[in-house]
């Protein structure tokens, strides 16, 4: 019953949250800051990530293919394929689920506890609009971004890490990372990538919004949050992953 | 004009408010006093939407607040301002962003026109010059007058105050008070402030609710309050030694 009752209060928040806003141009505004907040201020964390994941990839993808049946090209394309497929799109989401995703519950939580939430609604403002609706688009808008140059770094640490221990050559490691390329797996990333980006920042949104009590309440929100989004970020690559990769 | 009529709120078991009613007059004072937990913030709340009435009307210039479609209530809020307890202000926005954010909202002011109106609301709070601060860096007394100005800022014609002075020195807490009071006057705002702090309540009750265990005890004015035969507010009036003192004073 309680899993049924959220699911409610969250649909019924999305659809206050997606209610025509009082003035696009606040809105605007707000989105510019959380775009600023949400993606540029995870790029270092992410672009860090990246580097060292695709280094590791690569090196262990070098330590496991012994056979010499086996062309050192595809050192690259098992880079490639790990980087574009998965760690990209669903492991940097998991990250940034618990950076983004935490910030997100607290700074709401805090704003419920204090009475700020409360403030914008006697206002006459949709305080579920006005706060939830800018981040959504946000993350929506810029993950994408976050995410291409997580995909493009990884590869570049992969290289890197290939080249300097020898693992492979530089033309090995380019034309594995070039070696049956097909577009379409680019679809299923970055479709992955925009329905993680709405579940981080509207499920954590949505514990912050209903957070009651002090600041005990906010820090339980924030991680309940984080739980709750990382599960469903799980469970939603696993749907689509069984949606795109079955033929 | 506001006019609550035999409102009830109960929380589970619990009568939180029970039978109120009372009218709140414009270009006064209008004060709700009662110790700590009688249901002043439960009716403030009742009143401007924040909790859903069990039972009874809260009429703001003869229309029924709680009985409004939900976009007609949200343009009854546009002609409330409010303020907070602990002020509420917005952390991430600074003060020029906070008193700016209802006519950004609301309006469709000129940038200069909308910087003149911040600037006049800040001065009219003494906050001339602190548009860049942001609320952590204000003093309790300075946030409160900070969201006194985001609350006058698009000229309200319904001005809460929930606990102006808590927290505040005896010498803020009269500026405070006085500010209350003179915009009150100044743009016949029909103002309502919950206090139980007796300076305010001799300094600006004009016209006085006192509520006991959530319902409605003694209704007045300053002068009628140290006369008052109640019990009740008796007790409440006369708790500390200090008003004691200045009861007797006054009596001899």
């Amino acid at each position: 019953m309680n899993l049924f009752f959220h699911i409610g209060r969250y649909f019924m928040l999305m659809f206050r949250v997606f209610s025509k806003p009082e003035k696009f141009s606040v809105y605007w505004r707000q989105i510019i800051y959380e775009i600023n907040s949400i993606g540029i201020g995870s790029l270092t964390i992410v672009a860090i990530i990246s580097v060292f994941m695709g280094g590791v990839i690569t090196i262990q993808a070098a330590f496991g293919f012994t056979s010499p049946l086996v062309p050192l090209y595809a050192v690259g394309f098992t880079t490639r394929e790990s980087m574009l497929l998965e760690f990209c799109p669903t492991i940097v989401s998991l990250i940034l689920a618990g950076k983004v995703g935490s910030n997100i519950a607290s700074e709401i939580g805090a704003m419920r506890v204090t009475e700020q939430i409360d403030a914008l609604e006697i206002m006459g403002v949709n305080s579920a609009g006005y706060l939830i609706l800018p981040k959504i688009i946000a993350a929506v808008l810029i993950n994408p971004f976050l995410i291409a140059i997580s995909m493009f770094l990884g590869l570049a640490g992969g290289y890197i890490m290939g080249i300097s221990t020898g693992a492979c050559t530089s033309y090995e490691y380019i034309f594995g990372i070039q070696a049956f390329f097909e577009p379409w797996k680019l679809n299923y990333s970055f479709t992955k990538v925009v329905t993680f980006a709405f579940i981080i920042t509207s499920v954590a949104s949505y514990y912050g919004y209903y957070t009651d009590g002090g600041a005990l309440e906010v820090g339980k929100s924030s991680t309940k949050a984080v739980v709750m989004t990382s599960i469903l970020i799980l469970i939603f690559n696993l749907i689509l992953t069984q949606l795109f990769l079955t033929h | 004009m506001i006019e609550i009529k035999n409102i009830h709120k109960s929380f589970g078991d619990r009568k939180v408010v029970d039978d109120v009613s009372f009218t709140f007059y414009p270009g006064k004072t209008n004060l709700m006093i009662g110790e700590s937990g009688c249901g002043k913030t439960t009716i403030l709340k009742l009143m401007v939407g924040l909790h859903a009435l069990d039972s009874g009307e809260v009429l703001y210039s003869g229309q029924n607040f709680p009985a409004l479609q939900a976009k007609e209530k949200q343009e009854v809020r546009k002609q409330i301002g409010m303020l907070f307890q602990a002020g509420a202000l917005f952390d991430s926005q600074t003060v020029e962003e906070n008193v700016r954010f209802p006519l950004d909202m609301f309006t469709n002011l000129s940038r200069e026109e909308k910087d003149e109106r911040v600037n006049f609301c800040l001065s009219r709070v003494k906050l001339e010059g602190r548009n860049n601060l942001y609320p952590s860096e204000l003093s309790g007394g300075m946030k409160k007058r900070a969201a006194l100005a985001r609350a006058i800022a698009n000229n309200p014609k319904y001005l809460f105050c929930d606990e102006p002075n808590s927290g505040l020195d005896p010498k803020t807490s009269i500026v405070i008070d006085e500010l209350i009071q003179d915009i009150t006057r100044e743009y016949n705002i029909t103002t309502v402030v919950i206090t139980h702090d007796m300076n305010s309540v001799l300094e600006i009750g004009e016209n006085i609710m006192f509520i006991h265990k959530g319902k409605n005890y003694w209704t007045g004015t300053k002068d009628q309050i140290l006369k008052a035969d109640n019990q009740e507010l008796y007790n409440f009036v006369f708790a500390s030694e200090f008003m004691q003192q200045v009861f007797k004073a006054a009596k001899s």
